[in-house]
């Protein structure tokens, strides 16, 4: 496997981009593996990534039914921010961002990291108060945070509206500056590299049909391509946990599968330079280096399967984005896609051994996947590999719920289409 | 998307709020079985396909209705009444 460097786009370029190497193999399946990752998104990648890399096991499989990174990888607004306020939410993230902020080094690839900010609008002065609140508890837990009063947001943010003359007056805001945004298949491919590179098997367009058990302990899988045993499996598939798992006998979980949209604008010069969020309604704004709008909402807020939404949600969100940045009126959207979320029961992730013996869980992330792949994969193969959870993930168990220890970050119940 | 109220007839989805999964149902009160609590408030079958949901038609007759649909497809197969007013389909 070459390094990518200057130095070899200089020599690739002058001999015309021909003899560029392929950036992961495309191996057969083989009979039996030490570890098999079920979900080749960014989270399944990043776990054989650091399995092969923190623990030395590289005799590992990922199986995506798809091809690579088709999934919610591809399907976000990729927001980095670590502005939690429970401890176990902010250590988790903040480790997260710690890996982002090394991670192009660590893998030799340009994930177009971008510590931007990230700037959440307040509306009203109980608004305000909140921040505070969850500023100093972000500061407690030595993450960055800072709020704004409306002066600063003005000068910050020049192409937002923050006058009297609308129906949520912006009052103020709350700033983590080391949050930004990162180039989303930037993370699958750069995983899926770095994971090649040490022996890790990717095998695309291999879907996991059952699980081979023995008693209630699961050996191997069956899949498009075969069977395929491994001692230990991990299960990291995002909003499809519950299908695949029903695969393995486990009818329900606490988690309910919705869609959520994002929107991208035609190319602008640049006008907005950091990720605005909307504290009367729920948008998230911010701009590609090739110049469009990204900008996401809601969950369309029913079950659903579906990669693509509906037009209610849509309709709010381009309100919301019209009353903050009114100049954005005649914009024209080139595309939007949904993303099916696996929305849990108290909004926070679950990382475990089990539910079966051999089974490891990797679920339930909400909308926070994204810039939470790092730390998850991390987590997850700490979890596969010492078969017992990391510290940091140590609270998101599936027992949780049962055990009335939620992490309920948002205080709205267990209702998944309100997290 | 367009739910047909029994008695307001077709109607745009987003005068109903989603209320959630229909098969679940609540244990009696005196029950302290933790097993069926936790069944009732955390698990779900998230089907992919025949979905059987709750829905109120807020912005109409406030009723509450069992909505058939599929997840995938968004298809509606069937639209009930309810709670005690619920009829007999008498077709």
């Amino acid at each position: 496997m070459s390094r990518y460097s200057a130095f070899s786009l200089i020599k690739n370029a002058l001999s015309g981009h021909e003899n560029w190497q392929r950036t992961w193999r495309a191996p057969e399946p083989k009979p039996h593996y030490d570890v098999i990752i079920v979900g080749g998104g960014g989270h399944g990648l990043a776990t054989a990534y650091y399995l092969a890399k923190e623990h030395g096991i590289r005799n590992v499989a990922v199986l995506e039914k798809g091809g690579l990174g088709s999934g919610n990888i591809g399907r976000n607004t990729t927001i980095i921010r670590s502005n939690y306020m429970l401890p176990a939410n902010t250590r988790f993230y903040e480790h997260s961002m710690k890996l982002w902020e090394g991670l192009s080094n660590d893998l030799n690839y340009n994930m177009m990291f971008s510590q931007r900010g990230v700037v959440n609008l307040a509306h009203t002065p109980g608004q305000m108060d909140a921040f505070a609140r969850r500023g100093n508890a972000m500061l407690l837990e030595g993450v960055d945070a800072e709020l704004l009063d409306v002066e600063e947001i003005s000068r910050r943010i020049p192409g937002l509206y923050t006058g009297q003359n609308t129906r949520f007056p912006i009052v103020g805001g709350l700033c983590q500056p080391r949050g930004g945004t990162a180039r989303h298949d930037a993370v699958a491919w750069g995983y899926a590299r770095g994971a090649d590179k040490y022996g890790v098997d990717i095998i695309e367009h291999c879907e996991v049909t059952g699980f081979i058990k023995a008693g209630d302990r699961v050996t191997g899988v069956k899949t498009t391509r075969g069977d395929i045993s491994a001692p230990k499996i991990g299960i990291s598939v995002a909003g499809n946990t519950s299908t695949v798992m029903k695969r393995a006998g486990i009818d329900k979980l606490p988690i309910e599968s919705h869609v959520l949209q994002a929107f991208v604008s035609e190319p602008l010069k640049p006008l907005i330079n950091t990720v605005v969020t909307f504290g009367a309604g729920h948008l998230y704004i911010s701009q590609s280096d090739k110049g469009g709008l990204v900008f996401g909402g809601d969950l369309d807020g029913y079950n659903s399967y579906a990669q693509r939404g509906n037009l209610p949600i849509f309709e709010h969100v381009a309100a919301a984005a019209v009353t903050m940045f009114p100049n954005l009126a005649r914009l024209k959207l080139l595309r939007n896609w949904g993303g099916i979320m696996d929305m849990s029961m108290d909004g926070s992730p679950i990382i475990c051994t089990g539910p079966l013996p051999g089974m490891y869980l990797n679920a339930g992330w909400c909308y926070g996947g994204f810039k939470a792949t790092p730390a998850a994969g991390w987590c997850f193969a700490h979890t596969i590999a010492k078969d017992e959870p990391h510290a940091l993930n140590a609270d998101f168990t599936l027992e949780r719920f049962y055990n009335g220890r939620q992490l309920d970050e948002r205080g709205a119940g267990p209702y998944p289409a309100h997290q | 998307m367009i739910i047909k109220c029994p008695h307001c007839g077709p109607r745009e989805a987003s005068e109903y709020t989603y209320i959630g999964d229909a098969t679940t149902k609540r244990p009696d009160h005196n029950d302290t079985d933790m097993d069926k609590w936790n069944d009732y408030v955390f698990l779900r079958e998230n089907p992919r396909g025949a979905h059987a949901e709750h829905w109120q038609h807020t912005s109409g007759c406030r009723s509450f209705v069992k909505v058939l649909r599929d997840t995938v497809t968004h298809e509606i197969s069937g639209v009930s009444l309810e709670g005690p007013w619920q009829v007999e389909d008498k077709s």
